[in-house]
């Protein structure tokens, strides 16, 4: 598996607008790596199933099970999924602006899961990430 | 049963203000554009009296519960004393806390037994859920006064100047303490909320279609790892660019520094530079309104904002 790292600096390439549809299919299979990075290190199997017709999405639902704070980045998915869907469509009205918004997209994806990953290991951290009703919280 | 929209108007006309600490910060130009505008539209504020911090996430951090504590006695202050049956809070962070706190003093008798011990020590009267309304700011302008008077009352239209809407991560989420968003027609949507949009397209605003407007700005790693929260608020101002914004607006004290001094940093330390400016949304519609980019705190917004509204003959 590869490191975030690796995955941010391959998105460093200019896809290019002639091969969209490959162009697509390989951002998103970069944003599938990044989900499956996150749910491999929480120690589970990363789900080959599809959600809506993407298993992005069903990589998403999985990886937030348990941790509420990472659906701070369920749009950010379905905005990779959408863009994905305006990529494959015949045409090619805008692609160069889809596929750079599509690059953009992944990689904020890839550096929140980043973010994500270092500060699992110091425990709740961001303030939307706490459970709401911490079951720990005492008043002396 | 929810208010019909002219009770809400009717509702909205007055409301308690609980400003929190960012507003007396660094988001000062907030406060002023929020009451300028407030003002100008005949909305009136009145604000919560010996008001503390609703907790952030400092205390959420370490104690909930207590978060819980001091965002209920910002409400309780504004409900028992003030006899207000609203509270606005423009800041993302208190609106989220006090929504929070509300969900908790519903549905979790630990969270009510902790409050009520904490004010009974501090002499306080316990704030009981349900007593009070809590509403953004974007809440207070689209339900006080709505597009249709806003559009009337619109001198200086920001015809052409084209919007990225930001409204951070805390606006919607999470989603069950929000209630009264994704109700249909007329309510905000948790996964596109609009109403920013809304309110700037009858001020005469273009608004781009921009995919990062409920994206993590990286808030919370500033501290930790400024790098990570510079290569987000980086990723968020060039895609906001790649959409054709000439302007963030925000919503949000804490997203708005952020995404000024993470412009800054991004230039300093990656050499990207982005050119796009953040605006309060209360210092876009003030202008609209007509009012003085002076008295809407434009001067002290840290990007180039004052610049960009003269190249646009707004200031």
């Amino acid at each position: 598996m590869r490191t975030l790292e690796e995955i941010e600096r391959e998105l460093d390439i200019a896809p290019p607008v002639q091969a969209r549809r490959e162009a697509a299919c390989w951002m998103l299979g970069l944003a599938e790596e990044v989900l499956e990075a996150w749910i491999a290190v929480r120690g589970q199997a990363p789900t080959h199933e599809e959600r809506e017709g993407f298993r992005l999405l069903a990589l998403h639902h999985q990886g937030s099970a348990g941790a509420p704070s990472f659906n701070a980045c369920r749009e950010t998915c379905r905005e990779i999924a959408y863009h994905y869907n305006l990529l494959s469509l015949d045409g090619s009205d805008g692609a160069e602006r889809h596929l750079m918004m599509m690059g953009l997209l992944v990689r904020h994806l890839v550096l929140f899961v980043g973010g994500k990953m270092q500060v699992e290991g110091l425990g709740e951290f961001c303030c939307a990430s706490k459970p709401l009703r911490a079951e720990s919280a005492t008043i002396a | 049963m929810a208010d019909s929209a002219a009770d809400r108007k009717a509702k909205y006309q007055r409301v308690a203000y609980y400003p929190g600490c960012a507003l007396e910060g660094t988001g000062h130009a907030y406060n002023t554009s929020t009451k300028a505008v407030g003002k100008k539209l005949g909305l009136e504020l009145d604000e919560v009296e010996n008001w503390n911090c609703c907790g952030a996430m400092e205390v959420k951090n370490i104690d909930p519960k207590v978060q819980t504590y001091l965002s209920s006695r910002v409400m309780a202050i504004a409900s028992n004393q003030m006899h207000a049956a609203t509270v606005m809070a423009p800041c993302n962070g208190c609106y989220h806390n006090l929504k929070k706190a509300e969900y908790d003093l519903a549905n979790d008798a630990g969270s009510r037994e902790v409050v009520e011990k904490i004010a009974r020590k501090a002499g306080d009267e316990p704030y009981q859920a349900g007593t009070i309304e809590t509403i953004h700011a974007l809440d207070w302008i689209k339900h006080g006064v709505g597009e249709e008077e806003l559009r009337r009352r619109v001198t200086k239209s920001l015809a052409g100047l084209k919007i990225a809407n930001y409204y951070g991560c805390m606006y919607t989420r999470p989603r069950h303490i929000f209630p009264e968003k994704d109700q249909g027609k007329g309510t905000e949507s948790t996964s596109k909320p609009h109403f920013m949009d809304d309110l700037l397209e009858a001020a005469g605003a273009v608004n781009v279609d921009f995919p990062l407007k409920t994206a993590c700005c990286g808030g919370a790693h500033t501290l930790s790892d400024s790098d990570i929260s510079t290569k987000l608020v980086l990723n968020i101002l060039q895609a906001a660019e790649a959409a054709g914004a000439e302007v963030i607006a925000t919503e949000c004290p804490t997203c708005h520094s952020g995404l000024e001094m993470h412009q800054m940093r991004a230039e300093k330390r990656l050499g990207k530079k982005t050119k796009v400016v953040m605006l309060y949304f209360t210092q876009l519609l003030g202008i609209a309104l007509g009012i003085s980019p002076r008295a809407l705190g434009i001067h002290e917004n840290a990007s180039q904002a004052i610049e960009r509204m003269r190249e646009k003959a707004l200031a």
